[in-house]
């Protein structure tokens, strides 16, 4: 085989594996959540519309909520195990979440928001 | 209540707008005509014409109190200045009340949440000593999150028995369902079956009144104003005619009615809280100096048992009449 060709060859597959590579970026945004009396972290989670999210959750204590109403979502969040929310964005804005099973006396204040970005 | 959380919870005069809007929605007279198709009825005192059913020779009617929400132990002198005095201020009231009530209700948050176990049970064994200058010693008691959700319900069972629980009274079934011991704010499988088990033995026009602490529908979720198997008890109750329900919780009178049930929240006794969805986080309604006890207050219930009908008069904490 000609170098020429060769080296197209390899030309395109770089660009195709470069593509595919994207692709699986932006396949699925995965984030971590941690969970304790009385707070999330990262308590801001921002996210691309459009792009399929996971959000896994583990409680560092005890049982927790996950309640974000704006986005229908929500889930226990049970101490020893992983809890897993997958959605699609749909609209891009600021959606609060909060803690949906009462935790303690602050629970009122454990809240955060899902910021989907354009 | 935490400092941060006292903090958290401002002072908007907007919030204290809308309660006074949200208080003046009282239901009126034709609101009433509307009422008396349902099974059972309600009125508001005022226009039940030759007095109370509860006086009545008959012995048809009775009179029964419900307090709510007491919050014991709640601190934060920009919401209530006289949190340790309220709940006293609104025992000497019902304890003059013209005509004595047959029992009183609490329907839940007699205490203010603690993470301390001790602290709950403390405020747990001082609310019924605070309780018991109230002159009717017939006095039932159910939890609300704030005592019960951290756990289970334990502090609560050692000091005032079962959270959930049936009686009956001169012709009225009374329930009291139990929608916060456990933490997501539900009833849960087990107590269900016991709902089912109980309404079994009943009429279909047996007169029911059903106490608990959070709404059974959805009346605002997002602000955990729910009960999330709560469809499941209203579904075993649907089928009985003549059934309405108590319930505290939202700190405000609100009416409602699912089906042919009808919904009534009570006033509580520590902070007011704002109308469902009406500011964008809920929040107590600051103390007015200009109207101290504004929002707070109980009411009684004047049942007349053969037309399942039950006339609500609300109070203010120092037993005014709103």
């Amino acid at each position: 085989m000609p170098i020429a060709v060769l080296a197209v060859l390899l030309f395109f597959l770089g660009v195709f594996l470069t593509e595919v590579c994207a692709i699986a970026d932006e396949a699925e945004q995965v984030v971590t959540v941690t969970a304790k009396r009385y707070e999330y972290n990262p308590n801001t989670i921002t996210v691309k519309k459009g792009i399929p999210v996971v959000l896994e959750f583990t409680s560092l204590d005890r049982l927790h909520g996950f309640s974000c109403p704006g986005l229908a979502i929500r889930t226990d969040i049970a101490p020893g195990k992983v809890a897993t929310l997958r959605f699609v964005p749909q609209k891009a804005g600021t959606f609060p979440f909060h803690c949906d099973n009462f935790c303690g006396s602050g629970h009122e204040g454990m809240t955060g928001t899902i910021v989907v970005t354009e | 209540m935490a400092a941060e959380a006292q903090a958290a919870w401002g002072m908007e005069d907007k919030q204290s707008r809308i309660m006074e809007r949200n208080a003046n929605m009282k239901i009126n007279r034709r609101d009433f005509l509307k009422l008396a198709g349902y099974g059972s009825a309600i009125f508001l005192s005022g226009f039940a014409g030759s007095g109370r059913w509860a006086e009545a020779a008959d012995g048809d009617g009775f009179l029964f109190v419900q307090l709510s929400d007491t919050h014991w132990g709640f601190t934060g002198p920009a919401i209530n200045p006289d949190s340790a005095g309220t709940l006293k201020k609104a025992i000497a009231a019902v304890n003059d009340l013209a005509m004595q009530p047959d029992f009183i209700m609490f329907t839940g948050d007699l205490t203010h949440t603690t993470d301390d176990d001790k602290e709950r049970r403390k405020r747990l064994t001082e609310v019924k000593g605070i309780t018991g200058a109230l002159k009717v010693k017939t006095l039932r008691y159910m939890p609300g999150e704030h005592d019960a959700s951290l756990d289970e319900g334990a502090a609560f069972k050692e000091v005032f028995g079962p959270t959930h629980y049936a009686f009956d009274h001169k012709g009225v079934h009374f329930i009291v369902i139990d929608n916060v011991s456990d933490p997501t704010g539900s009833i849960g499988d087990a107590q269900l079956q016991w709902l089912a088990a109980d309404l079994s033995k009943q009429d279909k026009n047996a007169r029911i009144v059903v106490f608990t602490h959070r709404p059974l529908f959805d009346l605002a979720p997002d602000w955990d104003w729910h009960t999330r198997d709560g469809s499941k008890a209203l579904e075993l109750l649907m089928s009985y005619a003549n059934v309405i329900v108590f319930y505290g919780h939202i700190h405000q009178e609100n009416y409602r009615v699912t089906g042919h049930i009808a919904h009534h929240a009570a006033q509580g006794l520590m902070y007011p809280l704002p109308a469902p969805y009406s500011v964008p986080k809920k929040m107590p309604v600051p103390w007015d100096p200009a109207q101290p006890y504004k929002g707070l207050g109980f009411r009684s219930v004047d049942a007349k048992v053969s037309q399942a009908m039950y006339g609500l008069t609300e109070y203010g904490v120092k037993g005014e009449k709103r």
